[in-house]
């Protein structure tokens, strides 16, 4: 993404002084116990029905009241099935991509929020991967409704979901180049002129982080 | 082989002789292939195709009449959405959301907002009369998104005076929309910390007076279609997609209903202090197109139930805020009446331009600059007239979203069409996807 644009800023482009609001990125720590409501049981139900939990799991993590499980890829199916049998995590809502292009190596994240109807109760689980080996396992024999959704996010970030029926694009045409949701691929647009004053495409105007 | 009709050119491929249809008579394509030896007919359907719901493209593999395949093709209406959130700030998002499900839009921004509201920390600091008004509007959105699902419905099965009525009652709504917030469709009015304004003088008359009309003329439609002999036919036993499918499948909403789970995320999971008003979540057991199609009759009801509670809560709440007190969150959107037609409140311009410099700094910063979000991620869902509408949104400290995602039900019950309609008759496939009732624009985005 373009630091600079309009008025040629830089930076945070933010001159008012008031530019120590700007907050970095959120702690990758892992959450201490105990973490409150329902998700220690999650994670007892989940440690007693899965053995090999630690090697499996790369971090805990309960932000705003939501609980996040890490998971290595290698393990993942294997995970979802004992989430879907053992702890009734009966649906899957979907898959979403995130883009981190400067995280080195862990550049692709894909997250799955879960949601279990016999127990109402919700959790989501993460899986990173390098961009330069961009292949996660597919959880449509687990769930199959994750079929459009991982198509969806093979078509807008490139990621493979290993074992997937039919991987191919889903809402850009079959010949588009490109991944359009990365955040290495521009927006696109042009300016637009009106009585003589030129505004930016979206993209190169002044931006604000 | 010479084509025996000028409208449907053949052409050999490898996986046999290829017609293209372009219309015509039938019986001479027929004819000709009849002359072939080969059963199987691929018959593409859609993308424009006044029953399929909007731009929503079917290939059908056909034998005889009896569809053995049904494959969906979507996105004709892929518009960035989500990308183009990336670069504007978090209130603008609200001007973008509203478009994807446009029959749904107040449940876009309700969705997007509880979101944003997760991610600041300031879920309980959203004022009362604003979450009641939330409530309302969706409730009267759920009232017009059904009227569209049922009057359509209705039409591409034959049946063409439910869709007058529908679409009669939809009207009353969308005026209601429009005298609330000023606009019919893809309000933006749902903002991010509360609603843009609050209701308008003599509001709450006009809607009692809109929900006692829309009682009186539900009964209308339902007197058309409910037991219809006709009616009956084209929907009972069709569509079929049970609890074992829906949940794999990840089906929500009236879908889900459909097979005897109670399941309502305004029930089970509430928001918008949905647990604050007295309501029946409706289900069916027949896990068809007829089950469906009195799920979202009966929801009317429930949803004039609710309109009518939040009415009562808006009298005894009147003159309370309908926007967060934190001036770095609240967009400064009062509008009032002057010499020169609406616009901003006369009084802020006072403030800003004529009393207080740092007012003046402030309204800039906020308005050009927006405010900053806490890096982290959430998910909020509320029950859209469709089904769990999700929003995933990424923040990465910044004034604008790192990252959009929105989990439509449109999009995700459409992947039921093939399990519904596999096996069943061509005819069917029409009715089987006017139940899952799916808006293009949320599909595709």
């Amino acid at each position: 993404m373009t630091d600079s644009g309009m008025f040629g800023a830089r930076g945070t482009g933010d001159t008012s002084g008031y530019g120590g609001l700007v907050r970095t990125a959120a702690s990758t720590g892992s959450s201490e116990r105990p973490f409150g409501g329902y998700f220690d049981d999650v994670a007892d139900d989940l440690e007693r029905a899965y053995p090999e939990f630690s090697s499996a799991i790369e971090r805990v993590v309960v932000d705003r009241g939501e609980l996040t499980l890490h998971i290595k890829r290698e393990k993942l199916v294997e995970v979802a099935k004992i989430l879907r049998d053992s702890l009734k995590f009966e649906m899957c809502m979907g898959v979403s991509g995130v883009h981190y292009p400067n995280n080195v190596g862990r550049e692709l994240v894909a997250v799955y929020p879960l949601l279990s109807i016999t127990n109402n109760r919700r959790i989501r689980l993460e899986v990173t991967v390098a961009d330069s080996d961009a292949h996660i396992p597919s959880l449509v024999e687990v769930w199959a409704g994750n079929n459009w959704h991982e198509r969806e996010t093979f078509d807008m970030f490139g990621i493979i979901f290993d074992g997937h029926p039919g991987l191919t694009r889903i809402l850009m045409p079959d010949d588009w180049q490109g991944h359009p949701q990365r955040k290495d691929y521009a927006l696109g647009g042009i300016p637009v002129e009106y009585k003589g004053a030129t505004i930016p495409a979206p993209d190169n105007r002044r931006s604000y982080k | 082989m010479t084509p025996l009709d000028p409208y449907a050119p053949s052409r050999e491929t490898t996986e046999g002789t290829v017609f293209s249809v372009t219309g015509g008579d039938w019986d001479s394509l027929v004819q000709e292939i009849g002359s072939t030896k080969e059963e199987r007919v691929v018959v593409n359907m859609g993308p424009q195709h006044p029953s399929t719901h909007g731009v929503l493209r079917l290939v059908l593999e056909l034998e005889g009449e009896t569809v053995t395949e049904v494959r969906c093709g979507i996105g004709y209406l892929h518009t960035g959405i989500e990308k183009n959130m990336e670069f504007r700030n978090w209130t603008q998002g609200t001007t973008f959301v509203t478009r994807m499900d446009y029959l749904g839009p107040i449940f876009n921004e309700t969705a997007y907002c509880l979101a944003i509201e997760k991610l600041l920390g300031i879920t309980n600091d959203v004022p009362e009369r604003a979450s009641v008004i939330r409530v309302m509007m969706m409730e009267l959105n759920r009232i017009s998104s059904h009227m569209v699902a049922l009057g359509t419905g209705a039409l591409e099965l034959g049946a063409i005076t439910p869709m007058f009525f529908a679409f009669r009652e939809r009207e009353i709504v969308l005026d209601l929309f429009e005298m609330i917030s000023g606009l019919r469709m893809n309000m933006a009015y749902i903002r991010p910390g509360g609603v843009q304004q609050d209701l308008p003088d003599g509001a709450i008359p006009k809607i009692r007076e809109a929900v006692a009309q829309m009682r009186k003329n539900f009964k209308d439609n339902t007197s058309l279609l409910v037991g219809n002999a006709i009616w009956l036919k084209r929907t009972q036993g069709i569509g079929y997609l049970d609890l074992a499918g829906a949940t794999t499948l990840g089906i929500t909403g009236p879908v889900l209903r459909s097979t005897g789970l109670p399941w309502d995320l305004r029930k089970v999971q509430p928001y918008c202090g949905y647990e604050n008003y007295n309501f029946d979540v409706i289900t069916a057991d027949t896990c068809d197109v007829y089950g469906r199609f009195l799920i979202r009759m009966n929801e009317l009801e429930q949803s004039l139930r609710i309109i009518e509670q939040a009415l009562d809560k808006l009298e005894k709440l009147q003159g309370a805020p309908v926007m967060v007190a934190d001036k770095k969150i609240a967009w400064p959107a009062q509008l009032a009446l002057g010499g020169d037609g609406l616009g901003n409140s006369l009084n802020h311009i006072r403030e800003i331009m004529g009393t207080s410099m740092e007012s003046l700094i402030h309204h800039f910063k906020l308005v050009t600059e927006g405010f900053q979000v806490p890096a982290g991620q959430v998910y909020a869902a509320v029950e859209s007239a469709r089904g769990e509408l999700g929003a995933h949104v990424v923040s990465d400290g910044g004034t604008r979203p790192y990252r959009m995602h929105f989990r439509e039900p449109s999009f995700n019950n459409l992947q039921a069409t093939s399990a519904m309609s596999e096996g069943g008759m061509i005819a069917d496939i029409i009715g089987a996807v006017a139940s899952i009732d799916p808006v293009m624009g949320g599909v595709d985005r």
